[in-house]
C-alpha cells in the first residue's frame, strides 16, 4: 500500500529545487522535507510554495523528524565539505543517502551500469559521480561489456551558465572523480576526463564525446548494438539523451558524440549536465524503493523511539 | 611608432605551441637541441609542454611522442640561462601536473582559461603562487569579448595571485588597434607590479605588427616562436620580431643571428608542412577560430569530404572555444550526413 518511500532533500539551491520538481512526479519517492540553512532563502520559499515542509536549521534540525515522518531516503545537494557529516547523521537513523556532491565517500553510482547491484546490496551511501560522468560512463560501459577497453576518455562541454561556483573553484575534482569513475564503473583500464566551459549565447546544450581504445580490433556490430541499447536505458530517465554521431570506428578507437538536453523543470533545457544529475539521483532512489516494495531488500529496521 | 629604449622579454613557443604543428611528435633530442641553441642565443624563457599544456596527452588532442615529464626532465637540466615555462589549462591539467612541473624545475607556470572563465583558475594560480613560481594568467581567445571584460577577468586572476596577465589572440584574429586597446587598458588599470603580456598567432599575418602594438601599449612580455612554429599559421616569428625590434631600438637581449640560425638550421627542417598563411589558416584568423583546430579540420576534410574551411567557419559561427577539438569530427560527420556523403 504505502509503496512510496519518503524523502528529504538537503540543499534548496538549483539542483535541490529541480530534484523536488522531478520528485513530485515520481511514483516511488515522495518528497517530504527540504532542508536549508537560511530561512529567507528563495529555495526554501519555493519548496514551501510547492507544499513540502521546510527546515532552516540544517540537517540537525531534521533529525528529530526522521523516524516519525518515516524518512527513508536523503538527497544531499550541498557540498563535499559538509556531506560526510550529513551522511553519518542520517545513516545512523537508517536513511539511505544519495550523494549529489563530489564527496564520493560511498561507491559511484551510474544507474544503467551498476545501480541494480548497489540497490541489492543496500548500499547506505551512493555517490552520483559528476554530470560528465553520468553522461558518458554508460557509453564506456556499453563498449567494455562487449570487449576490454584499454583506455576511456570523455570530454564534457557545458555552457558557462550551467557551471556553478563550487565546480569552478575545484575543477580538478571534476576531472579526477570522472576519470576514476570511467575506470571503476565504465570498466576502462585507464580513464581520462576533460571539461570545457563554453560561454556562447544562447547557451549550448551539454555535449559529450566518449573515446574508447579497445583491446584488439573493435567488434563493430556488437559495440554498435550495445551502444544503442545503452542510449535507450539512459533515455528512460533522461529523455533528452541523444547519440548525435557514432559510434565511429577508426583502428581500435571507438567514438560516440552525445548531446544531453534537460527536461527544463527548474533548470533550463540547455543545462542537461545538471538535469542528468538530478534525474540519475532520483532514478537511484526509485530503484531502492522498487526493490524494497518487491521484497528484494529490507530497509533498515526502525521503531518509534520512546519520547517524553 | 617609437619603441626606442623600451625593454621586452621574449618567450619562445616553438616547443609547446609548435607541438600542435608537429602533432605533438617532436622528439626529446629535437627538443633538447633546439632549446639548447635558443639558450645559447639568449632566449630568456622557453615553453615546453604538450601543445594543450600539461596533461594534454589524449585521444582528443593527440598523444605526444613523449610525456611532459620526459620533455621537461630532458630540457631543463641543459639550460644555462634560459628559464622553462609550462602551460596548464584547468579542465585538462590539474594541480598534480603543476606540482610535477615544479619539481622538475619549471619556473614559470601559465594558467590558461577562456577569456570569460578565469574563475576556474583559482586553485592552480593560488598553488603556483604558494610555490613561488612566476605565475601567469593567460586569457585565451581574447578577441571574443570587449576590453572591459578582459580587465574584469584579469583582476580575478591577479586576485588569485598571478603576477603577469596575458591577452592571448588564440585565433590570430586581432588587428593592431584591438591589441592597443586591450593591452593599454590592462596596463593602465592593473597595478604596476603586474606585468602584461601578448600572445599572437600569425593567421592574418599580423603577428609582428600586433606584437609591436602590444609593446607600445605597455606589454613587457611577448610570445612568439622561432621560425613561427606554432598552431595555425604559427606564432609571431621571433627572429623576425627580434630583427624589427633591433632596428627600432627596443632591447630584447637576444642574439639576432643565432636566433636566425636556430630557425633556419634546426626548426624549418623538422616542419611536417610549411607553416604559412594558407587558405585554412587564414580562415582561422578571419573567422576567429582557435588555431590548433587547423590540422584537425584538414584531417576531417580528408576523411569526410567536407572542406576544412566550411568546418572552421561553422565552428566560428557556433562560438567554439579552445579545447573543443572533439567538435570537429562531430560537426564534419553531421555536415557529411546532411550532404548525403555518409
Amino acid at each position: 500500500m504505502a509503496k512510496k518511500l519518503k524523502a528529504v532533500i538537503i540543499g534548496p539551491g538549483n539542483i535541490g529545487t529541480d530534484l523536488l520538481m522531478k520528485m513530485k512526479r515520481s511514483e516511488w519517492i515522495e518528497p517530504v522535507w527540504m532542508v536549508g540553512i537560511d530561512p529567507e532563502s528563495e529555495g526554501l520559499k519555493r519548496a514551501r510554495e510547492m507544499g513540502i515542509k521546510t527546515c532552516a536549521e540544517g540537517v540537525d534540525g531534521i533529525l528529530k523528524h526522521v523516524v516519525e515522518d518515516d524518512i527513508r531516503i536523503a538527497f544531499d545537494a550541498t557540498s563535499a565539505y559538509v556531506h560526510a557529516e550529513n551522511s553519518r547523521k542520517l545513516n545512523e537513523l537508517g536513511v539511505i543517502m544519495i550523494d549529489l556532491t563530489p564527496a564520493a565517500i560511498g561507491p559511484y553510482c551510474v544507474p544503467p551500469v551498476n545501480l541494480a547491484a548497489h540497490a541489492q546490496n543496500l548500499e547506505m551511501n551512493v555517490n552520483m559521480v559528476t554530470c560528465g560522468g553520468q553522461a558518458t560512463i554508460p557509453m564506456v560501459a556499453a563498449v567494455s561489456r562487449v570487449q576490454p577497453v584499454e583506455y576511456g576518455e570523455i570530454i564534457a562541454t557545458v555552457s558557462s551558465r550551467s557551471v556553478g561556483p563550487g565546480t569552478r573553484q575545484n575543477i580538478d575534482e571534476f576531472t579526477r572523480t570522472t576519470a576514476g569513475a570511467v575506470e571503476k564503473v565504465g570498466g576502462a583500464k585507464k580513464g581520462k576526463a576533460i571539461i570545457i566551459i563554453n560561454p556562447a549565447e544562447p547557451p549550448l546544450i551539454m555535449r559529450d564525446t566518449v573515446h574508447c581504445l579497445t583491446e584488439g580490433e573493435p567488434n563493430q556490430d556488437a559495440i554498435t548494438e550495445s551502444v544503442h541499447q545503452m542510449v535507450k536505458e539512459v533515455q528512460k530517465y533522461v529523455p533528452g539523451y541523444r547519440l548525435v554521431n557514432g559510434p565511429v570506428f577508426d583502428g581500435n578507437r571507438v567514438s560516440c558524440f552525445m548531446e544531453v538536453e534537460g527536461l527544463g523543470d527548474f533548470l533550463p533545457k540547455y543545462a542537461g549536465n545538471l538535469d542528468i544529475m538530478t534525474a540519475a539521483g532520483l532514478r537511484t532512489a526509485e530503484m531502492f524503493a522498487e526493490e524494497a516494495a518487491n521484497g528484494t531488500i529490507d530497509l533498515p529496521e526502525r521503531s518509534l523511539p520512546a519520547r517524553g | 611608432m617609437n619603441l626606442q629604449g623600451k625593454k621586452v622579454r621574449l618567450h619562445d613557443m616553438s616547443l609547446r605551441d609548435g607541438m600542435h604543428a608537429k602533432r605533438h611528435q617532436i622528439s626529446v633530442d629535437e627538443m633538447v637541441s633546439i632549446a639548447t641553441a635558443m639558450d645559447e642565443a639568449g632566449m630568456p624563457l622557453i615553453e615546453v609542454t604538450h601543445g594543450d599544456g600539461l596533461g594534454g596527452a589524449s585521444v582528443n588532442y593527440g598523444f605526444p611522442a613523449h610525456t611532459d615529464e620526459e620533455y621537461l626532465g630532458a630540457v631543463i637540466p641543459k639550460m644555462k640561462q634560459a628559464k622553462v615555462s609550462a602551460l596548464l589549462l584547468p579542465g585538462i591539467g590539474t594541480v598534480d601536473h603543476l606540482k610535477m612541473a615544479k619539481e622538475l624545475g619549471v619556473s614559470t607556470i601559465r594558467v590558461a582559461t577562456h577569456c570569460t572563465e578565469a574563475d576556474v583558475s583559482q586553485q592552480h594560480i593560488t598553488m603556483a603562487r604558494e610555490m613561488n613560481m612566476d605565475t601567469v594568467g593567460f586569457l585565451m581567445m581574447a578577441h571574443m569579448v570587449p576590453a572591459a571584460k578582459i580587465l574584469e577577468q584579469a583582476r580575478l586572476m591577479v586576485g588569485y595571485g598571478a603576477n603577469c596577465i596575458y591577452c592571448t589572440d588564440s585565433a590570430g584574429y586581432m588587428l593592431p588597434d584591438e591589441v592597443t586597446e586591450k593591452i593599454g587598458l590592462l596596463r593602465n588599470e592593473l597595478p604596476d607590479t603586474i606585468e602584461i603580456g601578448f600572445h599572437g598567432h600569425h593567421n592574418m599575418a599580423m603577428g609582428v605588427a600586433n606584437s609591436l602594438a602590444a609593446i607600445e601599449a605597455g606589454a613587457a612580455r611577448i610570445d612568439g616562436s622561432v621560425a613561427g612554429l606554432g598552431a595555425g599559421a604559427g606564432n609571431t616569428p621571433l627572429e623576425v620580431l627580434c630583427a624589427v625590434l633591433d632596428r627600432m631600438g627596443c632591447a630584447t637581449g637576444i642574439d639576432l643571428y643565432k636566433t636566425m640560425d636556430v630557425a633556419e638550421d634546426l626548426i624549418v627542417p623538422l616542419m611536417d608542412q610549411p607553416i604559412r598563411v594558407d587558405r585554412d589558416a587564414l580562415t582561422l584568423g578571419y573567422a576567429g577560430v582557435y588555431s590548433s583546430f587547423l590540422l584537425f579540420a584538414q584531417r576531417a576534410e580528408k576523411k569526410y569530404g567536407i572542406s576544412a574551411r566550411d568546418i572552421l567557419v561553422e565552428l566560428g559561427r557556433r562560438g567554439t572555444v579552445g579545447g573543443q577539438e572533439d567538435m570537429i569530427e562531430d560537426l564534419a560527420l553531421t555536415m557529411a550526413k546532411q550532404k548525403g556523403l555518409i
